[in-house]
């Protein structure tokens, strides 16, 4: 099966005179983390599936800089966006899409200013148009009844003010979408943003990630699905705190997704 | 002597008035030391922000109890003070109920006064029983010991006391109407004061007079002194939300800022024809501090934010760091920023328009370090903020000048930038490894 994925990268693309219909910006997690790893695989079956002319930077991607900057290292943050610019411009990049909230806010909202300027979506919005155009169909199969709750990221959600895409694509799913009691505008961090996951937490009572996973399992989940590779760790890791895992998957919406059409 | 009560009321009215504009005009002299920052574009967005979130009121009601209750106090606030304006109007010209004229107008809006005074009451006795007998969570954190605790009682205290007085007033104003005393027209409706009359019963005219001209003094006398005590109170809100929403963060809650400074360097170091040993130019300025580590390094908006906050407590019982016992607390960044304020307002006045160095900063001696490093930047606080405040920013502004200024950042994020500027990524992997996972199983 993984010997199917077909990733082309921008620079066959440019050496064969073409261009692709959109950029997938894979993302420091997504290349290298091997759980979000799997989320790129899944992401790219379904483009597969459904015929995307997509291309990747590959090893001409870097990091967004989000870290640095949230991290309070502006000029690290600014170095890294304007050599990720020169690359995306050189390419002449119009639309990205990429399953990392944190690039997602980064490419989008603060590249414009240092002359990146591109349409930026985020997969789960990505693939809500390419159910509604039609260009891939969506069966519940194995999701179908299931209890999920989604995960709102804070850089997907309150950053930028995406809810609904994620929501209706498990709800596509066939499967019975559960809400936390804080959830969207009001929902609760995983722990990992402003450079949070690169470090020890603060002393405190307790990780923010396990309070997060105690507000998803009073929904009594079979699956705590998630937009963004961090939040997936920090809930993984919350789910198997609690010594849950055998009964309670943490999955990304592309996976459900990819695993519903048995890519 | 027959003037003698307008003397004094204009003597009062001018003290409290003009008392009242010198601290406006401290406050405008401290939010103005904070840096420039240009927000003149998308007025009509910005109109529609101030009108829906501080005049519509429209966040407060995330939360539907002190939502609800706080539109009482709110309408109740807005609305008494027409009768103010005629109270000031009688003070100066000696008259009586002056916009008696408007007949049954009049009656109207004096017994809608006098029903929302009374649902002001209700809902400051509910508020009063929230924070000292329930004792919400919000309202006890270790930033609220003290003066804030007070302060937010007081407050409740001098609005019911303000309440009293005007239905005391109308109450005995009432019953000299029925008793026909002289100077007193038959006048207005008093739907809760008619029932406090009957208290009165058997007091002579004179005895009620004297108790009408107390309560009617003392209200104005309390309000101008409520008027005076916001610059020393959290109170502050009442007026500056309305320009704190006006000026309130347009862009998406992810989008933050980039350092025009830091720009600069950044196109200088990729410009191949420049100079890497020019001298600097005469007239150049000093390069600007990188992050904030003392209030002045702040943007005056983030300044007019922590003046406006009122301590609600919001922002801190949404942060996932507070919730989980760190010692961040949202709302004590803004307490802490508008204490500094203070002081350095303060030292200035002290040292005649000119800020001595006092020792101190923002940063170490108000703000932790460890509490800027709690920070998970997820918004929970600005979108709770009823008045849009931007706790984060400042938080953000403040890590800036850690890392840049004083390269004070916790190892393991050093690590990570480390990571980021030697092979592209937070973690060390090679960037030529970054598309390995195309070719794993």
């Amino acid at each position: 099966m993984a010997s199917e994925l077909k990733v082309p990268t921008m620079a066959e693309f440019f050496a064969s005179g073409t261009v692709p219909e959109v950029l997938f910006w894979v993302g420091c997690a997504g290349s290298f983390d091997d759980r979000a790893k799997k989320i790129t695989k899944a992401f790219v079956k379904i483009l597969n599936k459904a015929n995307v002319s997509f291309a990747v930077l590959g090893t001409e991607e870097s990091c967004t800089g989000d870290p640095a900057k949230r991290a309070g290292n502006e000029f690290l943050f600014q170095m890294q966006a304007v050599t990720n610019i020169e690359v995306l411009n050189a390419y002449e990049i119009k639309k990205i899409v990429t399953a990392c909230p944190h690039c997602f806010n980064t490419i989008k909202n603060e590249y414009p200013g240092l002359g990146g300027n591109y349409e930026v979506v985020h997969h789960t919005q990505f693939l809500k148009d390419l159910l509604s155009e039609g260009r891939i169909s969506m069966e519940g199969g194995s999701f179908k009844g299931k209890r999920i709750t989604f995960h709102d990221p804070c850089y997907l959600g309150r950053a930028n003010g995406v809810y609904e895409a994620p929501r209706d694509l498990i709800r596509k799913l066939d499967a019975e979408l559960i809400e936390m009691k804080s959830c969207k505008q009001r929902g609760l961090c995983c722990g990992a943003g402003g450079a949070q996951m690169f470090k020890e937490p603060e002393k405190g009572d307790k990780d923010v990630n396990i309070e997060r996973t105690e507000q998803a399992l009073e929904t009594k989940p079979e699956i705590i699905a998630a937009g963004c590779p961090f939040c997936n760790t920090m809930m993984t890791d919350g789910v198997k705190n609690k010594e849950k895992e055998a009964d309670i998957a943490v999955m990304d919406i592309a996976e459900m997704i990819a695993a519903a059409e048995d890519l | 002597m027959q003037y003698l009560p307008n003397v004094i009321f204009v003597i009062l009215l001018v003290a409290g008035i003009g008392f009242f504009v010198k601290n406006v005009s401290r406050l405008k002299r401290n939010i103005f030391l904070g840096k420039e920052e240009s927000l003149t574009d998308n007025k009509p967005q910005r109109w529609k922000n101030m009108a829906k979130i501080a005049l519509g009121q429209s966040k407060m009601v995330v939360r539907p109890i002190a939502g609800a209750l706080h539109i009482i106090v709110y309408i109740g606030f807005v609305i008494i003070n027409i009768e103010v304006l005629e109270i000031i109007l009688d003070g100066i010209f000696g008259t009586h109920r002056l916009f008696a004229v408007l007949g049954p107008v009049y009656d109207f809006l004096i017994g809608s006064f006098e029903v929302l005074a009374l649902l002001v009451i209700v809902a400051v006795v509910i508020f009063w029983i929230r924070r000292n007998v329930i004792k919400l969570k919000r309202f006890f954190k270790p930033e609220m010991e003290g003066w804030p605790k007070n302060d937010g009682n007081l407050i409740l205290y001098i609005e019911v006391v303000l309440m009293v007085l005007f239905l005391t007033m109308n109450g005995a104003d009432y019953q000299l109407q029925q008793m026909g005393a002289d100077h007193y027209v038959q006048a207005g409706s008093f739907p809760i004061s008619s029932m406090i009359a009957p208290l009165f019963d058997g007091m002579s005219i004179s005895s009620l007079v004297l108790l009408e001209r107390t309560a009617w003094w003392l209200h104005i006398a309390g309000i101008l002194f409520f008027l005076n005590y916001l610059y020393y109170s959290k109170h502050l809100h009442i007026l500056l939300a309305f320009p704190n929403t006006y000026y309130g963060k347009l862009t998406p809650k992810g989008q933050f800022k980039n350092l025009q400074s830091v720009t600069d360097e950044v196109k200088m170091m990729m410009d191949p024809d420049a100079d890497p040993y020019a001298e600097p130019a005469e007239d150049a300025a000093v390069p600007d501090k990188f992050g904030a580590s003392d209030v002045q390094d702040l943007s005056w908006v983030q300044l007019l934010n922590a003046y406006t906050c009122t301590e609600c407590g919001r922002c801190t019982s949404e942060c996932p760091a507070n919730q989980t016992g760190k010692k961040l607390s949202p709302r004590k960044i803004m307490m802490d920023t508008r204490d500094r304020l203070e002081e350095v307002g303060k030292n200035i006045d002290a040292n005649k328009g000119e800020f001595k160095d006092d020792g101190k900063q923002l940063l170490n001696d108000y703000i932790t370090p460890e509490e800027l490093w709690a920070c998970t930047s997820c918004n929970a606080c600005v979108q709770a903020c009823p008045i849009s405040i931007d706790p984060l920013s400042i938080i953000m502004d403040m890590r800036q000048y850690l890392v840049m200024e004083q390269s004070a950042a916790p190892t393991d994020l050093n690590n990570m930038m480390g990571n980021i500027e030697n092979n592209g990524a937070p973690w060390p992997f090679n960037q030529m490894d970054r598309l390995n996972w195309s070719k794993e199983s």
